[in-house]
């Protein structure tokens, strides 16, 4: 063995040691913890990008809490001057801060493989040792963090110029079905994610679809109880419409205006039901994925 | 231990409109650990697609292919955790990162832990010599600076084989010699590390590998070490013969026993101090009735040098035409950038170059 290469570089006497083992098929043999500590490390090294990136592009203060300020007062001026009740004003300024998490689901999520796929990272990932699980959920889990920061900043900031009061009573029961309506959410972005590089380019006009319909059947601007039976159909299937529900019943306890759909704790439980079957879905639809382009020769390579 | 690689009757067919793409038609290779190996052909080749199921990223249509022992089809994770690849012109990760986040990133997918992931890094940022951008970032790199980055994402799970898919790639002369020189010192370092290389410069392959595989249209025309597949090429012994005068010209040579022709490379006329001379005899030992010749001539032989054949020979004797000529359409698809001539490593046109 040796120590110094020929270029004399500072650090290549690194080169001389291995990390891998006395001979590759012993390398090649991990344990189940080993396996388990790297798919761990390859989420937190997924999730990393989308955290630094939030503290290096701050311009994000401008598109993701003013802009959406801005929508949620347009919608806050039409109640008032209608003279609606006041309650209308904290389930729109509610809505919108839960949407960050919706619009973060479709764009960043849901289309993210696929400009993976463009920027030649995907067959890295696919050729390196790690679940893509973990990527996936590095993903969900850098994408929830970021947007929390948003959704929080939204919420703060249209509360205090719109005055809205919470009066939030049940505080475990509120962390329960928030944390259960980001990993439904984000299941359904995992398992989207894998279909949208199916479909590819086809999938960013779907996005584009289930924007502002999702959020008309989700109640994003009024209960979703006015909607009858369609708003039913939507706290049934669409995470984000039975979330919202739900806190909204949890920080406006007592509000008439959100009766007629299922309390909280059985909103809980349909979360809880989206979060396993989304969840189930998306490991299911990338490993499909992950076949089928080894067998294809396509999605995850970029020229083909 | 098994062979590094093992592949046999390896076939890939690509169901393209208007009609299927054959990529692979029944490869057999075989690369001992250790070894440094080299697959060299033109763009659509079929060398992409060799390693992107080495690599586990493509199954084969039929036939098997092996890494130490391990099926590409079925034993995907264990060659895996074990090799490692980095192409030319790569793209990857993400420019909002600093060239050390990024590969801190790439060491987490490997199961480095934390700290060490982040030491490795800075070790492997001074190896390749990118020190003084290791925080800058990597939307910022140069193409050289970029490929330097990747190499090092490469190297960082110390992998027993490492894939090497036309690294080169539009670097400048310095920075593709500075990326052969590091993937020789990582491979030099521990015994058994093993390299599969993918080139279209013909230089590149002749320095680098000890072993080289022709591909064109999808199979593999000839193999064996750079001096055993020239060889196959020199049938005659080419000799370059410099004399202060030769009185009678190059015909005073094309007469003796052995001397399939003698022509005059410079023609200095009736004052040159010199007179060169291209001989082409039918083997080495007729050169020694040339020499007397020249003496019953009196002419003082100032240098004779051998003439070698290069690898680009070779390939023009295989294939029948140069490396410069893109098969693009017929194998897979290219290797995602048209050259359209041959350029050595140093960035010289190699069209012609030791054409005899």
């Amino acid at each position: 063995m040796t120590t110094t290469g020929p270029t004399g570089r500072p650090g290549s006497g690194l080169f001389a040691s291995t990390r891998s083992g006395d001979d590759p098929r012993t390398a090649s043999n991990w344990s189940r913890r080993t396996i388990a500590e790297t798919n761990l490390r390859a989420l937190a090294g997924r999730a990393y990008p989308r955290v630094r990136g939030m503290f290096r592009e701050p311009s994000w203060l401008i598109f993701e809490i003013l802009l959406p300020f801005l929508a949620t007062s347009a919608y806050v001026l039409i109640y008032r001057a209608l003279r609606a009740p006041e309650e209308y004003v904290g389930f729109v300024v509610l809505g919108g801060a839960l949407s960050a998490f919706w619009l973060n689901v479709v764009w960043s999520m849901a289309g993210q493989l696929y400009w993976e796929k463009s920027q030649g990272n995907l067959e890295l990932y696919f050729a390196a040792p790690m679940s893509l699980m973990s990527v996936l959920l590095g993903m969900a889990a850098g994408g929830l963090m970021m947007t929390s920061t948003r959704a929080l900043a939204v919420l703060v900031v249209s509360s205090a110029v719109f005055g809205v009061q919470f009066g939030v009573q049940d505080w475990g029961l509120l962390v329960v079905v928030f944390l259960l309506s980001m990993t439904a959410l984000y299941g359904l972005g995992m398992m989207m994610a894998s279909l949208f590089l199916l479909w590819g380019r086809e999938a960013f006009h779907l996005t584009n679809l289930m924007i502002e319909p999702v959020y008309f059947v989700s109640g994003l601007n009024f209960p979703v109880a006015r909607l009858g039976a369609l708003g039913m159909v939507a706290i049934a299937l669409i995470p984000f419409a039975v979330g919202l529900d739900a806190v909204r019943q949890l920080v406006f306890p007592g509000a008439t205006l959100l009766a007629g759909t299922p309390p909280p704790g059985v909103e809980a439980l349909i979360l809880a039901v989206m979060t396993v079957v989304f969840t189930i879905s998306a490991r299911w639809c990338i490993r499909t994925i992950e076949r089928m382009a080894r067998a294809r020769g396509s999605l995850s390579i970029r020229w083909q | 231990m098994p062979p590094a690689i093992r592949v046999e009757g390896l076939r890939r067919v690509y169901a393209m409109k208007p009609k299927p793409v054959v990529a692979l038609d029944g490869v057999d290779l075989e690369v001992a650990p250790g070894e440094f190996f080299g697959l060299l052909g033109p763009n659509g080749a079929g060398k992409t697609t060799l390693i992107k199921i080495l690599t586990t990223l493509l199954l084969p249509t039929s036939g098997r292919a092996s890494i130490f022992g391990f099926d590409v089809a079925t034993d995907t994770r264990r060659i895996r955790r074990i090799m490692n690849m980095v192409a030319g012109g790569e793209q990857s990760g993400y420019g909002i990162l600093t060239v050390r986040e990024q590969l801190w990133m790439f060491s987490q997918f490997y199961g480095l832990g934390s700290r060490e992931g982040w030491r490795r890094v800075d070790e492997l940022i001074e190896a390749v010599g990118l020190g003084e951008q290791r925080l800058q970032r990597v939307s910022t790199l140069s193409t050289g600076q970029r490929q330097k980055m990747n190499m090092a994402r490469g190297l960082l799970n110390d992998p027993w084989i490492l894939f090497l898919d036309e690294p080169t790639l539009g670097l400048d002369v310095a920075a593709a010699r500075s990326v052969r020189e590091l993937v020789l010192e990582w491979k030099a370092a521990v015994a058994g590390r093993t390299v599969l290389l993918t080139t279209h410069y013909m230089a590149e392959a002749d320095e680098l590998c000890e072993r080289i595989a022709i591909v064109d249209r999808g199979r593999i025309l000839a193999s064996g070490t750079p001096a055993e597949l020239k060889r196959r090429v020199q049938r005659e012994s080419i000799f370059r013969l410099e004399v202060d005068r030769l009185d009678g010209g190059a015909g005073s040579l094309g007469g003796l026993p052995g001397v399939v022709s003698a022509a005059l490379a410079v023609d200095g006329g009736p004052d040159a101090q010199r007179v060169t001379v291209n001989l082409v005899l039918q083997e080495d030992a007729a050169l020694g009735g040339v020499v007397t010749a020249l003496a019953g001539l009196r002419s003082q032989i100032l240098a004779l040098r051998k003439s070698e054949p290069t690898l680009e020979d070779v390939f023009v004797e295989l294939v029948g035409r140069g490396l410069g000529e893109d098969t693009s359409g017929d194998g897979d698809g290219g290797d995602g950038v048209g050259i359209g001539t041959t350029v050595t490593p140093d960035g010289t046109d190699a069209a012609g170059q030791g054409s005899r």
